[in-house]
């Protein structure tokens, strides 16, 4: 009995948590400063978590009708990104789902191939992506959502 | 305001309670029925929505009937698992005054929902979602999150999140077996 009450408190309290990041949030850590030269790519690494209990589809969802996670960039200032790199996703089982499906969950990491090209001024700027995802956990999925990433990028001359 | 602090903590407590279990296997999990005292249940807020076919849909035009609201979306794997339910819910509860609404709030539209209540051959009516009726019912943060109407228009039951599909049989035989409106 003891424990089930540890259990329901320890639940609450995990609940309260994720009120508290908001329940369907995905932290991002801001990413390193990128040293880009011109026409020669650097990478940005966008550390990304879920809290617990919490997962989002992958790149490549396991089923048509669910919302990939989706980095994006629009060209800006001579800034441009050329290729998204996703991490594999976990097979995992749900209550409602028959079939496995490939999700991110806890800690992991998206990378993206930035260039400058001969218009970017030299110097530092921020080049700002959107990141977009929907996130379930085993009883009840939350409204996709796009949030802004922002990668601090130096001009070399 | 209110409403939305007051379904974030029903969200927690749903999610507090799926994660303890219930929805482990959630067609076979029994349950006690959620409906509320008839003193302390509150009037569903109207809404008009259109349908798969472009008509205007009323929910008070269901007044008198006992109506399983269901919010949900093609996205959301939890819903999927509740839509069977509800078709044989549709089906068999037809003639006891019942009706299944479903609230679809997929950004896409028609675009999205229609080609998948197609492939699922859903029987119940179908409405696209907007903002302000979501606004209405507390925001629906989550899904499925659905509302069981008694047949005066009140909201007897709140289901946030998936639920055993015995929850939904034991409250609907609750609001079944309940004198009709005005006797």
């Amino acid at each position: 009995m003891t424990s089930k009450i540890f259990s329901t408190l320890l639940l609450l309290a995990n609940s309260g948590f994720l009120l508290a990041q908001g329940l369907n949030s995905l932290a991002v850590t801001p990413p390193a400063e990128v040293a880009l030269k011109r026409g020669v790519p650097g990478t940005a690494k966008i550390k990304l978590k879920l809290p617990p209990g919490l997962h989002c589809n992958t790149n490549t969802p396991s089923d048509e009708y669910l919302i990939p996670l989706k980095l994006t960039f629009a060209p800006a200032n001579g800034l441009e990104s050329t290729e998204i790199t996703y991490p594999k996703g976990k097979d995992e089982t749900y209550s409602f789902s028959k079939k496995p499906l490939n999700v991110y969950s806890g800690e992991f990491e998206v990378q993206a191939s930035l260039k400058a090209g001969t218009t970017a001024s030299a110097g530092p700027q921020v080049f700002h992506g959107k990141l977009r995802y929907q996130a379930c956990n085993d009883s009840m999925c939350f409204a996709p959502k796009t949030i802004d990433v922002k990668i601090p990028v130096v001009v070399a001359n | 305001m209110r409403a939305v602090t007051l379904l974030k903590t029903l969200s927690a407590i749903a999610l507090a309670v799926g994660l303890a279990g219930c929805a482990r296997n959630p067609e076979s999990v029994q349950a006690a029925s959620t409906v509320k005292s008839e003193p302390t249940r509150k009037a569903a807020p109207d809404f008009t929505l259109k349908d798969a076919d472009g008509k205007m849909v009323k929910l008070s035009d269901y007044k008198g009937k006992v109506v399983l609201l269901n919010f949900w979306a093609t996205w959301c794997g939890p819903c999927k698992i509740e839509i069977p339910w509800f078709k044989e819910f549709e089906t068999n509860y037809k003639n006891k005054g019942f009706a299944v609404l479903g609230v679809a709030m997929d950004d896409e539209g028609w675009d999205a929902v229609r080609p998948y209540i197609q492939q699922q051959a859903v029987n119940y009516r179908v409405l696209m979602g907007t903002e302000p009726v979501g606004a209405l019912y507390g925001g629906v943060e989550s899904l499925p999150t659905s509302f069981l109407i008694d047949r005066q228009g009140r909201i007897a039951a709140t289901h946030i999140g998936l639920v055993s599909k015995s929850v939904y049989v034991n409250d609907l035989k609750d609001l079944f077996d309940a004198p009709a409106a005005g006797k």
